[in-house]
């Protein structure tokens, strides 16, 4: 998408990326500014289903033309679901980051960690700065 | 993430159109470079089937003239000065002058820059050097220039703006502003474009047909925008990578330094040992004995993207790599064990913990269907 967007039912990580939090799990993914400053995103490889991720630290990555670029978890887990259209389809992460560019599902192993994590205006503040 | 450009980096004459055109703009080489405008994969494409423009004004320029300028550049260019003509036009008119690529060595073999060089006159000639290596290679000029007191080397980069139009409609659009025919490829003539003087040159670094064009800084705005306006698509630095690997063209930094030479580069064919260029002997008894390594072209044979620094098992390392957007598949280049550099050898390339299957291939690995 061509217009900067940051949803209001998402909750933010410093490193450009969001969780959408429902129960027990939740939904990962990169921000627009993130798909933005790494341009056309080009390979996609999920990691597999069962992984563990930790909060603050690098689960995945994305390619894009120029580089490669970790992928930072906002909130830790066990993935039970990954987005496998993306390997037919990298670019949904640059056109749709919050819908068809979502990444993996989490079953979160500490819900709490998301009061560490800043709502959309607290987001969109920390880029301006 | 990109940090934010340092207002030390220099701007290019094109730094307007480039904001307005709402590009990416990087620090490369000291330079606020343009990396993409509205995607590197579009801007690739355009110049395999149209026509994209460049702005490469971050290369530097380095003017060698004087009754002993040939002798001076035969010294320390690799290739065989004497085989690039310089001839006025069968009409009397713009004189046409032969270009050339070379490699600038030390005394051992290790490469300080690969440069194309332009006969701009019987006794002047126009070396373009990479942006990181403008300032090493103007001291290496000038140190050796002693030695030929009738040769005078000037540093012309505040002088030069350059853009490259590439594509297999690049001639024709800038046919339609020329005042003459255009010079055939490997040659260079003056030639006004759209009232603007500019020297073009039948070279370029994509694999395409296409030309550069060196103008005065003042005028390459208006030169910009009268190309882009016949249709030619504005491309960064992501697509010339793109396309300059696909053709497996040498990137310095990547592919060459001071610790490669040029045979196991693959750049034996641009070094004449018999010029006595410095580096000269060095390449002469690298090409006698084989190198140890060897770069090669590879393209993987399974999803993913090779970078620079990825080992090779067994040995080797990758120096380029990136989705080709032509080909669609993981593509690069790489320094392998001269034993193992047959086309046709499968290699596994370590790809920060996975391994990746590739197979050395012909290069270039993208040629034009003809």
């Amino acid at each position: 998408m061509a217009e900067a967007s940051y949803p209001e039912d998402l909750l933010y990580h410093p490193e450009h990326d969001w969780a959408r939090v429902e129960g027990e799990q939740a939904t990962l993914g990169i921000t627009w500014f993130a798909q933005d400053a790494l341009g056309e995103v080009v390979f996609f490889e999920p990691p597999a289903v069962g992984t563990s991720v930790a909060k603050d630290a690098a689960y995945t990555e994305v390619e894009s033309v120029k580089a490669v670029s970790d992928v930072i978890a906002p909130l830790s887990g066990e993935i039970v679901e990954v987005n496998g259209a993306l390997a037919e389809n990298p670019q949904a992460i640059n056109e749709d980051p919050y819908g068809d560019g979502w990444l993996v599902r989490v079953r979160l192993s500490d819900p709490s960690e998301r009061e560490a994590l800043m709502d959309a205006a607290s987001y969109v503040s920390s880029l301006a700065s | 993430m990109s940090a934010p450009a340092s207002p030390s980096l220099r701007r290019t004459p094109l730094f307007g159109r480039h904001q307005a055109a709402g590009a990416r703009l990087v620090g490369f080489a000291g330079w606020e470079m343009p990396v993409h405008y509205q995607g590197a994969r579009a801007e690739h494409i355009a110049v395999r089937e149209a026509c994209g423009i460049f702005d490469v004004s971050h290369m530097g320029q380095i003017e060698t003239s004087g009754p002993q300028a040939q002798a001076l550049l035969q010294r320390l260019l690799s290739n065989d000065l004497t085989a690039i003509s310089f001839g006025v036009g069968p009409d009397g008119g713009q004189g046409t002058g032969g270009a050339q690529y070379s490699v600038l060595c030390r005394e051992d073999g290790g490469v300080l820059d690969d440069l194309f060089t332009y006969r701009l006159d019987s006794e002047r000639y126009l070396t373009v050097t990479n942006a990181a290596n403008h300032g090493r290679d103007l001291h290496w000029f000038r140190a050796h220039a002693r030695e030929f007191p009738q040769a005078q080397v000037s540093d012309l980069i505040e002088d030069y703006a350059m853009l490259a139009v590439q594509g297999p409609r690049a001639r024709e659009l800038v046919q339609a502003i020329s005042d003459s025919p255009l010079p055939r490829r490997m040659t260079a003539s003056r030639r006004r474009l759209a009232g603007a003087e500019a020297l073009v040159c039948g070279t370029g670094y994509t694999g395409e047909d296409g030309v550069e064009l060196l103008c005065a800084p003042e005028d390459a705005p208006l030169l910009w925008d009268e190309i882009v306006r016949r249709g030619a698509v504005p491309a960064g630095l992501a697509a010339r990578d793109t396309l300059r690997l696909e053709a497996c063209y040498c990137l310095y930094g990547n592919e060459l330094s001071l610790e490669r030479g040029p045979i196991e580069a693959g750049l034996g064919w641009c070094c004449r040992e018999h010029t006595g260029f410095i580096g000269a002997t060095a390449v002469a008894a690298a090409r006698e004995a084989g190198p140890a390594e060897m770069l090669v072209a590879f393209a993987l044979q399974e999803p993913g993207i090779a970078r620079a620094g990825n080992a090779v098992l067994g040995g080797g390392e990758v120096t380029s790599g990136t989705l080709s957007p032509s080909l669609r598949r993981g593509i690069g280049m790489a320094y392998v064990p001269a034993a193992r550099a047959a086309v046709g050898t499968r290699l596994e390339i370590d790809v920060r913990g996975k391994m990746r299957a590739a197979v050395i291939e012909q290069k270039p690995l993208y040629r034009k269907a003809s």
